[in-house]
Protein backbone atom coordinates (compact mmCIF):
# COMPACT_ATOMS: atom_id res chain seq x y z
CA UNK A 1 0.00 0.00 0.00
CA UNK A 2 1.15 3.67 -0.05
CA UNK A 3 3.95 4.63 0.96
CA UNK A 4 5.41 8.20 0.58
CA UNK A 5 7.87 10.29 2.86
CA UNK A 6 10.48 12.58 2.46
CA UNK A 7 13.09 14.30 4.26
CA UNK A 8 15.17 17.59 4.37
CA UNK A 9 19.32 17.55 4.36
CA UNK A 10 22.17 20.12 4.14
CA UNK A 11 21.14 22.22 1.06
CA UNK A 12 18.75 19.85 -0.57
CA UNK A 13 15.70 17.90 0.28
CA UNK A 14 14.16 14.45 -0.81
CA UNK A 15 11.21 12.92 -1.18
CA UNK A 16 10.33 9.30 -1.98
CA UNK A 17 6.84 7.28 -3.19
CA UNK A 18 5.99 3.75 -4.13
CA UNK A 19 5.01 3.42 -7.41
CA UNK A 20 2.43 0.85 -7.37
CA UNK A 21 -1.15 1.52 -9.08
CA UNK A 22 -3.13 -0.68 -7.18
CA UNK A 23 -6.85 -2.39 -7.06
CA UNK A 24 -8.18 -4.36 -4.63
CA UNK A 25 -5.78 -7.07 -4.98
CA UNK A 26 -4.41 -6.24 -8.81
CA UNK A 27 -1.36 -4.13 -9.16
CA UNK A 28 -2.40 -2.56 -12.86
CA UNK A 29 1.23 -1.07 -12.72
CA UNK A 30 4.60 -0.97 -11.23
CA UNK A 31 6.08 2.36 -12.46
CA UNK A 32 3.55 4.63 -11.89
CA UNK A 33 5.47 8.60 -11.12
CA UNK A 34 3.48 9.88 -7.88
CA UNK A 35 5.88 12.71 -7.61
CA UNK A 36 5.28 15.50 -9.73
CA UNK A 37 7.60 19.07 -10.95
CA UNK A 38 5.88 21.73 -9.65
CA UNK A 39 8.12 23.90 -11.19
CA UNK A 40 11.68 23.94 -11.78
CA UNK A 41 12.42 23.88 -8.06
CA UNK A 42 9.47 22.23 -6.43
CA UNK A 43 9.00 18.55 -5.61
CA UNK A 44 5.58 17.40 -4.80
CA UNK A 45 4.97 13.98 -3.80
CA UNK A 46 0.92 12.65 -3.47
CA UNK A 47 -0.95 9.63 -2.13
CA UNK A 48 -4.76 9.24 -2.41
CA UNK A 49 -6.95 8.09 -4.83
CA UNK A 50 -5.48 7.84 -8.20
CA UNK A 51 -8.27 10.41 -9.92
CA UNK A 52 -8.40 13.00 -7.33
CA UNK A 53 -4.17 12.37 -7.09
CA UNK A 54 -3.74 13.06 -10.66
CA UNK A 55 -6.40 15.88 -10.96
CA UNK A 56 -5.27 18.07 -7.89
CA UNK A 57 -1.46 17.88 -8.77
CA UNK A 58 -1.60 19.15 -12.54
CA UNK A 59 -4.59 21.47 -10.78
CA UNK A 60 -1.63 23.07 -8.50
CA UNK A 61 0.71 22.46 -11.09
CA UNK A 62 -1.14 24.54 -13.87
CA UNK A 63 -2.02 27.10 -11.27
CA UNK A 64 1.94 27.81 -9.97
CA UNK A 65 2.92 28.09 -13.07
CA UNK A 66 -0.25 30.55 -14.61
CA UNK A 67 1.55 32.78 -11.47
CA UNK A 68 4.73 32.88 -12.60
CA UNK A 69 3.84 33.80 -15.96
CA UNK A 70 1.69 36.35 -14.52
CA UNK A 71 3.68 37.93 -12.31
CA UNK A 72 7.18 37.05 -13.62
CA UNK A 73 8.89 35.83 -10.58
CA UNK A 74 7.96 32.01 -9.34
CA UNK A 75 6.32 31.25 -6.03
CA UNK A 76 8.34 30.47 -2.79
CA UNK A 77 7.66 26.92 -1.41
CA UNK A 78 6.24 28.33 1.53
CA UNK A 79 3.45 30.20 -0.87
CA UNK A 80 2.97 27.00 -3.06
CA UNK A 81 2.25 25.28 -0.19
CA UNK A 82 -0.50 27.73 1.43
CA UNK A 83 -1.80 27.81 -2.27
CA UNK A 84 -2.23 23.98 -2.16
CA UNK A 85 -3.60 23.93 1.48
CA UNK A 86 -6.06 26.73 0.73
CA UNK A 87 -7.46 24.90 -2.01
CA UNK A 88 -7.80 21.95 -0.07
CA UNK A 89 -9.50 23.65 2.28
CA UNK A 90 -12.30 25.15 -0.15
CA UNK A 91 -12.30 21.76 -1.75
CA UNK A 92 -13.13 19.81 1.79
CA UNK A 93 -16.64 21.33 2.70
CA UNK A 94 -17.58 20.71 -0.73
CA UNK A 95 -16.03 17.75 -2.45
CA UNK A 96 -13.03 16.69 -0.82
CA UNK A 97 -9.83 15.82 -2.62
CA UNK A 98 -8.46 12.33 -0.75
CA UNK A 99 -5.13 13.79 -1.30
CA UNK A 100 -1.90 14.11 0.63
CA UNK A 101 1.10 15.81 0.17
CA UNK A 102 4.45 16.23 0.65
CA UNK A 103 5.91 19.21 -0.75
CA UNK A 104 9.67 19.45 -1.22
CA UNK A 105 11.25 22.62 -2.59
CA UNK A 106 14.37 25.18 -2.56
CA UNK A 107 14.61 29.00 -2.25
CA UNK A 108 17.18 31.25 -3.00
CA UNK A 109 17.29 32.91 0.04
CA UNK A 110 15.82 30.07 2.71
CA UNK A 111 17.22 26.78 1.49
CA UNK A 112 15.49 23.53 1.30
CA UNK A 113 11.89 23.06 2.72
CA UNK A 114 10.01 20.73 2.95
CA UNK A 115 5.97 20.77 3.70
CA UNK A 116 3.50 17.99 4.98
CA UNK A 117 -0.60 18.97 3.96
CA UNK A 118 -3.05 16.25 4.41
CA UNK A 119 -6.87 15.73 2.90
CA UNK A 120 -8.07 17.52 5.19
CA UNK A 121 -5.66 20.90 5.02
CA UNK A 122 -3.53 20.70 7.25
CA UNK A 123 -0.06 22.06 6.59
CA UNK A 124 2.92 21.41 8.33
CA UNK A 125 6.58 22.65 8.21
CA UNK A 126 8.64 19.52 8.79
CA UNK A 127 12.36 18.29 8.45
CA UNK A 128 10.97 14.54 7.73
CA UNK A 129 7.71 13.29 7.54
CA UNK A 130 5.92 10.58 5.73
CA UNK A 131 2.30 9.56 4.75
CA UNK A 132 0.41 6.02 4.00
CA UNK A 133 1.32 2.33 5.68
CA UNK A 134 4.86 3.02 5.23
CA UNK A 135 4.73 5.45 7.13
CA UNK A 136 4.62 3.66 10.13
CA UNK A 137 8.23 2.16 9.51
CA UNK A 138 9.98 5.27 7.76
CA UNK A 139 8.69 7.53 10.63
CA UNK A 140 10.70 5.60 13.45
CA UNK A 141 13.30 5.28 11.14
CA UNK A 142 13.66 8.86 10.64
CA UNK A 143 13.42 10.00 14.12
CA UNK A 144 16.19 7.58 14.24
CA UNK A 145 18.34 7.83 12.22
CA UNK A 146 18.14 11.81 10.94
CA UNK A 147 20.01 14.71 11.90
CA UNK A 148 19.67 17.74 10.75
CA UNK A 149 21.94 18.92 7.98
CA UNK A 150 22.83 15.64 6.51
CA UNK A 151 24.59 15.03 3.59
CA UNK A 152 23.20 13.83 0.29
CA UNK A 153 24.85 10.31 1.01
CA UNK A 154 23.75 9.88 4.56
CA UNK A 155 20.52 11.01 3.18
CA UNK A 156 19.94 8.37 0.14
CA UNK A 157 21.44 5.52 2.80
CA UNK A 158 18.48 6.59 5.47
CA UNK A 159 16.22 6.54 2.47
CA UNK A 160 17.14 2.91 1.44
CA UNK A 161 17.17 1.88 5.10
CA UNK A 162 13.17 3.23 4.91
CA UNK A 163 12.53 1.49 1.82
CA UNK A 164 14.01 -1.77 3.37
CA UNK A 165 12.32 -2.01 6.50
CA UNK A 166 8.98 -1.52 4.65
CA UNK A 167 9.80 -4.11 2.47
CA UNK A 168 10.81 -6.60 5.35
CA UNK A 169 7.77 -5.79 7.55
CA UNK A 170 4.51 -4.57 5.25
CA UNK A 171 2.44 -7.25 4.71
CA UNK A 172 1.22 -4.92 1.43
CA UNK A 173 4.68 -3.68 0.43
CA UNK A 174 5.08 -1.65 -3.07
CA UNK A 175 8.14 -3.29 -4.84
CA UNK A 176 9.74 -0.48 -6.19
CA UNK A 177 10.08 3.18 -5.56
CA UNK A 178 10.88 6.84 -7.01
CA UNK A 179 13.80 8.80 -5.36
CA UNK A 180 13.87 12.73 -6.56
CA UNK A 181 15.51 15.32 -4.95
CA UNK A 182 15.56 18.97 -5.23
CA UNK A 183 18.56 21.43 -4.29
CA UNK A 184 19.95 24.76 -5.39
CA UNK A 185 20.43 23.36 -9.22
CA UNK A 186 16.93 21.98 -9.41
CA UNK A 187 14.18 19.48 -8.46
CA UNK A 188 15.38 15.92 -10.65
CA UNK A 189 14.94 12.32 -10.70
CA UNK A 190 17.98 10.89 -8.43
CA UNK A 191 17.21 7.22 -8.64
CA UNK A 192 14.59 4.44 -8.64
CA UNK A 193 14.69 1.24 -6.25
CA UNK A 194 13.36 -1.64 -8.24
CA UNK A 195 12.60 -4.92 -7.04
CA UNK A 196 10.12 -6.09 -10.12
CA UNK A 197 10.29 -4.65 -13.53
CA UNK A 198 7.00 -3.99 -15.28
CA UNK A 199 8.31 -4.04 -18.55
CA UNK A 200 11.13 -6.16 -19.00
CA UNK A 201 11.05 -4.72 -22.79
CA UNK A 202 12.56 -1.09 -24.23
CA UNK A 203 8.94 0.84 -23.80
CA UNK A 204 7.93 2.10 -27.01
CA UNK A 205 7.26 5.90 -26.64
CA UNK B 1 -42.05 -1.64 7.43
CA UNK B 2 -44.44 0.74 5.26
CA UNK B 3 -43.98 4.29 5.52
CA UNK B 4 -46.94 6.36 5.26
CA UNK B 5 -46.96 7.94 2.34
CA UNK B 6 -50.31 9.92 2.57
CA UNK B 7 -48.32 13.16 2.83
CA UNK B 8 -47.79 12.63 -0.67
CA UNK B 9 -51.32 12.71 -1.60
CA UNK B 10 -53.32 15.33 -3.49
CA UNK B 11 -56.47 14.84 -1.18
CA UNK B 12 -56.68 13.50 2.33
CA UNK B 13 -58.13 9.44 2.23
CA UNK B 14 -61.44 8.96 2.78
CA UNK B 15 -61.83 6.88 6.54
CA UNK B 16 -62.87 3.77 5.52
CA UNK B 17 -66.23 2.33 6.70
CA UNK B 18 -65.19 -1.01 7.58
CA UNK B 19 -65.39 -2.52 10.83
CA UNK B 20 -61.51 -2.97 11.46
CA UNK B 21 -60.93 -2.65 14.96
CA UNK B 22 -56.88 -3.87 14.56
CA UNK B 23 -55.52 -0.37 13.78
CA UNK B 24 -55.73 -0.44 10.49
CA UNK B 25 -58.45 2.06 10.39
CA UNK B 26 -57.64 3.66 7.27
CA UNK B 27 -54.73 2.25 6.12
CA UNK B 28 -53.04 4.73 4.14
CA UNK B 29 -52.46 3.46 0.38
CA UNK B 30 -48.75 3.28 -0.19
CA UNK B 31 -46.03 2.08 -2.71
CA UNK B 32 -44.71 -1.37 -2.24
CA UNK B 33 -41.10 -1.36 -0.23
CA UNK B 34 -38.47 -3.75 -0.29
CA UNK B 35 -38.44 -5.32 2.99
CA UNK B 36 -34.89 -3.44 4.03
CA UNK B 37 -34.03 -1.14 6.21
CA UNK B 38 -31.20 -0.31 4.41
CA UNK B 39 -33.10 1.19 1.26
CA UNK B 40 -29.84 2.67 -0.34
CA UNK B 41 -27.87 -0.79 -0.15
CA UNK B 42 -31.19 -1.80 -2.08
CA UNK B 43 -31.46 0.14 -4.31
CA UNK B 44 -27.43 0.01 -5.29
CA UNK B 45 -27.48 -4.06 -5.05
CA UNK B 46 -30.94 -3.63 -7.17
CA UNK B 47 -29.00 -1.58 -10.11
CA UNK B 48 -26.00 -3.92 -9.88
CA UNK B 49 -28.06 -7.27 -10.38
CA UNK B 50 -29.51 -5.60 -13.66
CA UNK B 51 -26.54 -3.55 -14.81
CA UNK B 52 -25.09 -6.29 -18.02
CA UNK B 53 -21.70 -6.74 -18.41
CA UNK B 54 -19.93 -6.96 -15.30
CA UNK B 55 -18.36 -10.14 -15.45
CA UNK B 56 -15.54 -9.59 -17.81
CA UNK B 57 -12.31 -10.32 -19.59
CA UNK B 58 -10.39 -7.49 -21.64
CA UNK B 59 -7.26 -7.13 -22.17
CA UNK B 60 -4.29 -4.99 -24.45
CA UNK B 61 -0.72 -4.66 -24.79
CA UNK B 62 1.82 -3.02 -26.54
CA UNK B 63 4.43 -5.01 -28.67
CA UNK B 64 6.88 -4.77 -31.12
CA UNK B 65 4.35 -4.25 -34.31
CA UNK B 66 1.78 -2.30 -32.04
CA UNK B 67 -1.48 -2.79 -30.19
CA UNK B 68 -3.11 -6.26 -29.40
CA UNK B 69 -6.09 -6.26 -27.83
CA UNK B 70 -8.81 -8.67 -26.75
CA UNK B 71 -12.12 -9.14 -24.94
CA UNK B 72 -14.65 -12.20 -24.26
CA UNK B 73 -18.32 -11.27 -25.11
CA UNK B 74 -20.29 -12.74 -22.25
CA UNK B 75 -22.95 -10.65 -20.58
CA UNK B 76 -24.16 -11.16 -17.45
CA UNK B 77 -26.88 -9.84 -15.16
CA UNK B 78 -26.11 -11.06 -11.75
CA UNK B 79 -26.04 -15.16 -12.61
CA UNK B 80 -27.71 -14.76 -15.69
CA UNK B 81 -26.07 -15.00 -19.01
CA UNK B 82 -27.67 -12.42 -20.69
CA UNK B 83 -25.67 -12.73 -23.71
CA UNK B 84 -22.87 -14.75 -25.34
CA UNK B 85 -21.82 -12.32 -28.26
CA UNK B 86 -21.58 -8.60 -27.00
CA UNK B 87 -18.65 -6.50 -28.88
CA UNK B 88 -17.01 -5.46 -25.81
CA UNK B 89 -14.14 -3.96 -28.32
CA UNK B 90 -15.32 -1.04 -29.44
CA UNK B 91 -14.18 0.72 -32.53
CA UNK B 92 -14.05 4.79 -31.92
CA UNK B 93 -12.31 5.76 -34.96
CA UNK B 94 -10.04 3.46 -37.64
CA UNK B 95 -6.88 4.19 -35.43
CA UNK B 96 -8.26 3.37 -32.06
CA UNK B 97 -10.11 1.04 -30.26
CA UNK B 98 -11.72 1.02 -26.43
CA UNK B 99 -13.04 -1.92 -24.62
CA UNK B 100 -15.89 -2.37 -22.29
CA UNK B 101 -15.96 -3.54 -18.41
CA UNK B 102 -18.55 -2.56 -16.11
CA UNK B 103 -21.66 -1.41 -16.85
CA UNK B 104 -22.12 -1.75 -20.52
CA UNK B 105 -24.92 1.28 -20.87
CA UNK B 106 -22.12 3.35 -19.56
CA UNK B 107 -18.96 2.07 -21.48
CA UNK B 108 -20.83 2.41 -24.92
CA UNK B 109 -22.18 5.65 -24.48
CA UNK B 110 -18.96 7.13 -23.56
CA UNK B 111 -17.23 5.30 -25.82
CA UNK B 112 -19.07 6.64 -28.80
CA UNK B 113 -19.19 10.34 -26.93
CA UNK B 114 -15.75 9.81 -27.15
CA UNK B 115 -15.89 9.05 -30.50
CA UNK B 116 -17.68 12.38 -31.35
CA UNK B 117 -14.63 14.30 -29.53
CA UNK B 118 -12.21 12.79 -31.47
CA UNK B 119 -13.74 13.46 -35.00
CA UNK B 120 -14.65 16.98 -33.92
CA UNK B 121 -10.83 17.17 -32.66
CA UNK B 122 -9.96 15.50 -36.83
CA UNK B 123 -11.99 18.30 -38.10
CA UNK B 124 -10.65 20.86 -36.25
CA UNK B 125 -6.84 20.31 -36.16
CA UNK B 126 -6.34 18.17 -39.40
CA UNK B 127 -4.81 15.60 -37.94
CA UNK B 128 -5.93 12.98 -35.67
CA UNK B 129 -6.40 12.48 -32.18
CA UNK B 130 -3.26 11.24 -30.02
CA UNK B 131 -4.02 8.23 -27.60
CA UNK B 132 -3.19 10.28 -24.93
CA UNK B 133 -5.66 13.02 -25.61
CA UNK B 134 -8.35 10.77 -25.97
CA UNK B 135 -7.60 9.16 -23.01
CA UNK B 136 -7.53 12.19 -20.99
CA UNK B 137 -10.75 13.54 -22.84
CA UNK B 138 -12.64 10.36 -21.37
CA UNK B 139 -10.93 10.07 -18.04
CA UNK B 140 -11.87 13.91 -17.36
CA UNK B 141 -15.47 13.50 -18.13
CA UNK B 142 -15.50 10.17 -15.98
CA UNK B 143 -13.53 12.45 -12.99
CA UNK B 144 -16.66 14.66 -13.57
CA UNK B 145 -19.47 12.63 -12.82
CA UNK B 146 -17.53 10.63 -10.65
CA UNK B 147 -19.31 9.12 -7.29
CA UNK B 148 -22.18 9.41 -9.18
CA UNK B 149 -22.67 5.71 -10.19
CA UNK B 150 -21.01 4.93 -13.44
CA UNK B 151 -19.15 1.90 -13.68
CA UNK B 152 -16.92 2.09 -16.43
CA UNK B 153 -13.32 0.23 -16.63
CA UNK B 154 -11.86 0.49 -20.23
CA UNK B 155 -8.44 0.94 -21.75
CA UNK B 156 -7.72 3.05 -24.87
CA UNK B 157 -5.48 1.43 -27.12
CA UNK B 158 -4.69 3.26 -30.70
CA UNK B 159 -1.97 4.33 -33.07
CA UNK B 160 -1.33 8.12 -32.89
CA UNK B 161 2.11 9.56 -34.48
CA UNK B 162 3.97 8.59 -31.31
CA UNK B 163 3.58 5.03 -32.39
CA UNK B 164 1.39 2.93 -30.22
CA UNK B 165 -0.64 3.93 -27.69
CA UNK B 166 -1.94 2.22 -24.63
CA UNK B 167 -4.03 3.86 -21.70
CA UNK B 168 -6.02 2.35 -18.64
CA UNK B 169 -8.69 4.83 -17.84
CA UNK B 170 -11.54 4.18 -15.12
CA UNK B 171 -14.62 5.51 -13.74
CA UNK B 172 -13.04 6.60 -10.74
CA UNK B 173 -11.03 8.57 -12.61
CA UNK B 174 -8.11 6.91 -12.40
CA UNK B 175 -5.82 7.06 -15.84
CA UNK B 176 -3.02 4.68 -16.29
CA UNK B 177 -0.37 4.89 -19.17
CA UNK B 178 1.28 1.45 -19.99
CA UNK B 179 2.12 -1.59 -21.85
CA UNK B 180 -0.01 -4.07 -20.31
CA UNK B 181 -2.76 -4.07 -18.80
CA UNK B 182 -6.56 -6.19 -18.28
CA UNK B 183 -9.31 -5.56 -17.05
CA UNK B 184 -13.10 -6.86 -15.86
CA UNK B 185 -13.05 -10.23 -13.37
CA UNK B 186 -11.41 -12.67 -15.45
CA UNK B 187 -8.31 -9.94 -15.32
CA UNK B 188 -6.40 -12.10 -13.08
CA UNK B 189 -6.21 -15.48 -14.48
CA UNK B 190 -5.60 -13.34 -18.02
CA UNK B 191 -2.68 -11.63 -15.75
CA UNK B 192 -1.40 -14.94 -15.28
CA UNK B 193 -1.37 -16.21 -18.90
CA UNK B 194 -0.21 -12.45 -20.47
CA UNK B 195 3.04 -11.60 -17.68
CA UNK B 196 4.33 -14.94 -18.42
CA UNK B 197 4.00 -14.93 -21.96
CA UNK B 198 4.64 -11.90 -22.93
CA UNK B 199 7.83 -10.45 -24.83
CA UNK B 200 8.44 -7.42 -26.29
CA UNK B 201 10.24 -8.88 -29.54
CA UNK B 202 6.38 -11.12 -30.88
CA UNK B 203 5.12 -11.14 -34.20
CA UNK B 204 1.65 -10.34 -34.69
CA UNK B 205 0.50 -13.89 -34.96
CA UNK B 206 2.36 -14.64 -31.78
CA UNK B 207 1.15 -12.05 -29.93
CA UNK B 208 -2.45 -12.63 -31.29
CA UNK B 209 -2.29 -16.32 -29.95
CA UNK B 210 -1.07 -14.88 -26.23
CA UNK B 211 -4.16 -12.98 -26.13
CA UNK B 212 -6.32 -15.40 -27.29
CA UNK B 213 -4.57 -17.93 -24.82
CA UNK B 214 -5.14 -15.82 -21.90
CA UNK B 215 -8.90 -14.72 -22.44
CA UNK B 216 -9.69 -18.01 -23.25
CA UNK B 217 -7.87 -19.45 -19.98
CA UNK B 218 -9.94 -16.20 -17.86
CA UNK B 219 -12.73 -17.64 -19.24
CA UNK B 220 -12.40 -20.82 -18.28
CA UNK B 221 -12.08 -20.27 -14.61
CA UNK B 222 -14.10 -17.49 -14.40
CA UNK B 223 -17.62 -17.90 -14.56
CA UNK B 224 -18.82 -14.34 -15.52
CA UNK B 225 -16.51 -14.74 -19.06
CA UNK B 226 -17.47 -16.38 -21.94
CA UNK B 227 -18.54 -16.60 -25.01
CA UNK B 228 -15.73 -15.95 -27.72
CA UNK B 229 -12.68 -14.49 -27.76
CA UNK B 230 -12.24 -11.63 -29.95
CA UNK B 231 -9.02 -10.42 -30.91
CA UNK B 232 -8.18 -7.18 -32.62
CA UNK B 233 -4.78 -5.58 -33.80
CA UNK B 234 -3.84 -2.25 -33.91
CA UNK B 235 -0.85 -1.22 -36.39
CA UNK B 236 0.21 2.03 -38.23
CA UNK B 237 -2.49 1.49 -40.59
CA UNK B 238 -5.63 0.94 -38.39
CA UNK B 239 -6.79 -1.61 -36.66
CA UNK B 240 -7.87 -5.14 -37.76
CA UNK B 241 -9.70 -7.91 -36.06
CA UNK B 242 -7.86 -11.00 -36.44
CA UNK B 243 -10.07 -13.53 -34.67
CA UNK B 244 -13.01 -14.37 -33.09
CA UNK B 245 -13.16 -18.11 -31.65
CA UNK B 246 -16.07 -19.71 -29.69
CA UNK B 247 -14.04 -20.31 -26.16
CA UNK B 248 -15.91 -23.93 -25.92
CA UNK B 249 -13.97 -25.09 -29.47
CA UNK B 250 -11.11 -23.20 -28.28
CA UNK B 251 -10.95 -25.76 -25.24
CA UNK B 252 -10.72 -28.64 -27.15
CA UNK B 253 -8.45 -26.85 -29.77
CA UNK B 254 -5.99 -26.75 -26.51
CA UNK B 255 -6.73 -29.44 -25.31
CA UNK B 256 -7.49 -32.44 -27.53
CA UNK B 257 -9.44 -35.50 -26.44
CA UNK B 258 -7.33 -38.50 -26.69
CA UNK B 259 -9.19 -41.81 -26.74
CA UNK B 260 -7.68 -43.09 -22.90
CA UNK B 261 -7.13 -46.55 -22.77
CA UNK B 262 -9.56 -48.32 -20.69
CA UNK B 263 -7.57 -50.06 -17.55
CA UNK B 264 -9.96 -51.87 -16.26
CA UNK B 265 -13.10 -54.07 -18.02
CA UNK B 266 -15.89 -54.54 -16.35
CA UNK B 267 -16.96 -58.28 -15.91
CA UNK B 268 -19.51 -60.11 -16.14
CA UNK B 269 -20.74 -60.86 -12.35
CA UNK B 270 -20.35 -64.75 -12.02
CA UNK B 271 -23.49 -66.64 -12.09
CA UNK B 272 -24.65 -69.36 -9.98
Amino acid sequence: MECVFGLVGNDFAIVVADSSAVHSILVHKSNEDKIMFLDSHKLIAASGEPGDRVQFTEYVQKNVALYQFRNGIPLTTAAAANFTRGELATALRKNPYSVNILLAGYDKEIGPSLYYIDYIATLHKLEKGAFGYGSYFSLSMMDRHFHSGMSVEEAIDLVDKCINEIRLRLVVAPPNFVIKIVDKDGAREYAWRESVKDTPAPSAE
Amino acid sequence: MKLDTSGLESFPSLISHGSNVTGEISAPPSFELPNSNDFDGFLKEAIQMVKPAKGTTTLAFIFKEGVMVAADSRASMGGYISSQSVKKIIEINPYMLGTMAGGAADCQFWHRNLGIKCRLHELANKRRISVTGASKLLANILYSYRGMGLSVGTMIAGWDETGPGLYYVDSEGGRLKGTRFSVGSGSPYAYGVLDSGYKYDMSVEEASELARRAIYHATFRDGASGGVASVYYVGPTGWKKLSGDDVGELHYHYNPVTPSTVEQEMVEAAGP
